[in-house]
């Protein structure tokens, strides 16, 4: 019997590497500790009553922001473990076993779950704002989204400690990923991992859509829609058409480990390039889909910031739409070498080319909305600033590598791994970054530290250039990705440790950021106003924090900029809007399925991924039961009364 | 548009009487969200679909669908799921007549032919299974199965569905939301009746002529 737990503990859980064991003993820790302080504080049910079961999509939007920022943390541990590694050749710091490892974590949790959720984050915290809505269309299924990405996410880190992580590379390419190549569980763990919290990015992807085609405040026409609005269509479009193509791939995927089939398999008539052209059609897309946003986020940010109205309305929504179709059209891209021919490559070289021009007009745009305007440069004006220059010469290397030749020699290459972290940390990590010190005030009440953040962001950005410059280099003196280790004789030294160094850089970014968050929860200030920025968009015309049901009364939207021109009447000495009588408002109740349902989804998971079917199936019945147990349920929603509005908007300063 | 779709607006004090228009509008939402929802899972068939044609001749030696297929089971398979989509339509009608037993009763008829399709289908699977066509046997097979096997798992979740719409119906009797979840499990129905025209043309038809 000993022996038998002796054996299952040995292959259950990771052994052998004393980092390994470092991180079990803090996982137990932490878990102790959170435990312990919720139970002696009696927080459990504030905690189950507030926010696990919450419907409300600011509570929301700020569990996606916390538990995005801890996955960058696990991200850019794993980039400053490979970094170690590469800074010295010949270094033994990690395995190759290990570094395959950390590099397949590295990219999957960036992407799918830091970018994504953070994505998600700031759609949650700022688009019902945005429009003068008091929620999103769906608002179970908005918490149903969440807890699908944060079990999916639990599950796929999980493989760091239990049974193994993934090893085959971000988007685990057959038939390194089959069960002949990757016999372990870790490429299971990957499967589910992303595959659950892809359910629920489909789903808010579904959400933000009708949330915005339906439900903005009277008046709000489309084009007078802020600029972060259009770009959360144009990213949930992209979403709805991209995602299912990921569901499909993995779940074929798993069929060929799971039942023998041969979709992707060496034998039985399998197809390996075909997983690698269905992974692209999603995987191109999602970049668009994480970077759109980012461009919505820096539109809102240059017009507060330059008191302009943003230059070239109508051609930025043209820009944004037309990524979000071109961006179908590209994906043959990342496999120039697959031997697809000469027509194939010299189209998809083009239209890549081609899908770099709106881009190129939103750059113009956002200059011109800077020129002549009276501009101030706080934490949220500066990432935009270094946003520019970072992400045009990201994309210019990028339309380097779309020229199908030249690609043959830059495929894989450090040139390659240079580019896509300028676009992704220049684009995505600098906009959402932006996003998150402009509305923070918004979403909690006070401003962040300026000083902390000027330091954040130096570091951050002095890190970003050290770091990656190099990289290209580097690439074009022939090292490739992926590799562990390198000679001493092929003098990649001196800009390896170069680039170690400023990955060092950006992770002490990262530590005055988190310093600066916890500075500002304990010394700034309450922001009365609601409007700290002196905003344009309606989410600065209601108290910070927004009430539970944001606005009072639903205003009523004549011209883009809404905000701001009925400022501009005021201080003419216009008399503000009349305001009509206070009405009960209608709201959706807190609901506790969603997390249920996610642990039933996490069961599965884990179960398919051991092959434990007496867990998988219970947990497969309880998710039907869980959404038969919703689908009988007729009474969702309340109704807030008129006192009691008048009593939330007294206690923040304001009559109504 | 744009100030037609709020289903939180405030409304004045007699809650029962505004409410029932509030649910009107969160109904219609949520009907849209039902129609989204059928973009994604008609790229999912469409990837399916795509992946059955590039595999559709990699037989790795073993049995070819040509060989094997039953073409009256699946002619009467087909047959059945357009008339069950009938059914599910007249259920509908019947609705919007107000008749409560009448739309009971062809949603019940759905739900037999519903289940008689699936019975055909997965006697189909066992006696191609038996002839040595496994999901293992080739990549022809394998997405074969899947695709087949992702539109049988689809109609048996309709099954499950309207079963619990029957039982709702028959606790509230056909309200705004009772209305909202017919009409949407009906536009389900539908669609997996196209998609099934697609099974049956690209996959069936194709490969026997």
């Amino acid at each position: 019997m000993w022996d038998k737990i002796k054996d299952f503990s040995s292959e259950f859980f990771v052994t052998g590497d004393p980092l390994i064991y470092g991180a079990d003993v803090s996982i137990v820790l932490t878990l102790v500790a959170v435990v312990t302080a919720l139970t002696y504080f009696k927080k459990w049910t504030w905690l189950w009553k507030d926010w696990l079961t919450t419907v409300d999509h600011k509570k929301i939007g700020i569990m996606y922001v916390i538990a995005s920022l801890l996955m960058l943390f696990r991200g850019g541990v794993d980039a400053l473990l490979m970094r170690t590694q590469l800074a010295v050749p010949e270094l033994d710091f990690l395995t190759p076993e290990h570094y395959n490892q950390i590099f397949t974590t590295h990219g999957v949790i960036m992407i799918l779950f830091m970018a994504m959720p953070l994505m998600f984050g700031l759609f949650n915290l700022v688009v019902p704002l945005h429009i003068g809505a008091r929620d999103v269309a769906f608002p179970f299924l908005n918490s149903l989204s969440f807890w699908l990405f944060f079990s999916g996410a639990m599950l796929f880190n999980m493989s760091f400690v239990i049974g193994g992580s993934p090893d085959a590379g971000w988007l685990a390419y057959p038939p390194l990923s089959e069960l002949s190549h990757s016999p372990g569980v870790g490429q299971d763990f990957y499967i589910w991992g992303i595959q659950i919290s892809g359910i629920g990015s489909l789903m808010t992807g579904i959400n933000f859509i009708v949330t915005i085609l339906k439900m903005r405040a009277p008046g709000m026409k489309l084009m007078k829609m802020p600029m972060f609005v259009w770009s959360v269509l144009s990213s949930c479009l992209t979403i709805i058409l991209a995602f299912p193509i990921l569901t499909i791939t993995l779940a074929l995927l798993f069929l060929d480990r799971y039942l023998g089939a041969h979709f992707f398999t060496l034998d039985g008539g399998g197809n390996p390039m075909m997983y690698i052209n269905l992974i692209w059609m999603w995987g191109h897309p999602e970049v668009y889909i994480v970077v759109l946003p980012a461009f919505g986020i820096f539109s809102e940010i240059a017009a507060t910031f330059s008191k302009k109205r943003l230059f070239g309305y109508k051609s930025m929504v043209f820009a944004l739409m037309s990524i979000s179709l071109m961006s179908f059209f590209t994906w043959a891209h990342h496999f120039f070498t697959m031997g697809s021919g000469a027509n194939v490559n010299a189209f998809f070289a083009l239209t890549t080319m081609i899908i770099a021009i709106p881009t190129g007009v939103k750059v113009f745009n956002w200059l011109f909305t800077m020129f002549r305007g009276r501009l101030s440069f706080p934490t949220p004006m500066m990432w935009m600033i270094a946003f520019i220059p970072c992400f045009v010469v990201g994309g210019m290397t990028g339309v380097l590598l779309s020229v199908a030749p030249a690609d043959f020699q830059f495929h894989n290459s450090y040139f390659l791994i240079a580019h896509f972290h300028q676009v992704l940390i220049g684009g995505v990590a600098f906009g959402f970054f932006a996003g998150l010190y402009y509305w923070w005030p918004k979403v909690f009440g006070f401003k962040l530290n300026e000083k902390l953040g000027k330091w954040a962001f130096w570091t951050w950005n002095i890190g970003f250039y050290v770091c990656f410059m190099p990289q290209y280099v580097l690439g074009l003196m022939g090292m490739t990705r992926r590799v562990s280790t390198y000679g001493w004789d092929r003098g990649f030294y001196e800009l390896n440790l170069t680039s170690t160094i400023g990955g060092f850089l950006m992770g002490i970014g990262f530590l005055f950021q988190v310093w600066q968050i916890l500075h500002s929860i304990k010394f700034m200030k309450k922001d009365t106003t609601g409007d700290p920025w002196d905003g344009r968009t309606l989410e600065w015309s209601i108290p910070s924090p927004a009430p539970v049901y944001n606005f009072a009364i639903l205003p009523r939207v004549d011209e883009a900029d809404a905000w701001w021109e009925e400022k501009q009447r005021i201080a003419q000495g216009h008399a503000p809007k009349p305001k009509p009588k206070l009405e009960p408002i209608h709201m959706p109740k807190n609901s506790g399925i969603p997390i249920v349902m996610s642990g039933f989804f996490f069961l599965v998971g884990f179960g398919f991924v051991f092959d434990w079917l007496w867990l998988a199936i219970p947990g497969l019945i309880g998710v039907a039961a869980s959404m038969l147990v919703h689908s009988f349920r007729y009474k969702t929603d309340y109704y807030i009364s008129v006192e009691e509005i008048r009593r939330t908007e007294a206690a923040a300063g304001r009559t109504v | 548009m744009a100030n037609s779709g709020n289903h939180i607006i405030a409304k004045p004090q007699h809650h029962d009487e505004h409410a029932h228009e509030e649910h009107h509008d969160q109904e219609e939402l949520r009907f849209m969200g039902f129609w989204f929802f059928l973009i994604t899972d008609c790229i999912m068939f469409a990837t399916l679909f795509a992946t059955y044609v590039v595999l559709s001749g990699s037989f790795a030696g073993g049995p070819t669908g040509a060989e094997l297929f039953e073409m009256p089971g699946v002619i009467a398979e087909t047959f059945i799921l357009l008339t069950s989509s009938f059914t599910s339509g007249l259920a509908v009608l019947a609705m919007n007549k107000g008749d409560r037993k009448g739309l009971i009763g062809w949603l019940i008829v759905t739900v037999l032919l519903g289940a008689t399709f699936l019975t055909l289908e997965i006697s189909e699977f066992v006696t191609l299974v038996h002839e040595g066509a496994t999901i293992s046997t080739s990549a022809f097979w394998s997405s074969f199965y899947t695709l087949v096997g992702t539109h049988g798992l689809h109609v048996s979740i309709g099954l499950v569905w309207m079963i619990a719409i029957m039982i709702q119906l028959g606790r509230h009797g056909i309200n705004s939301v009772t209305r909202r979840k017919v009409k949407v499990v009906s536009l389900y129905w539908h669609f997996l009746d196209v998609v099934w025209i697609f099974v049956f043309t690209i996959v069936y038809m194709l490969e026997v002529i």
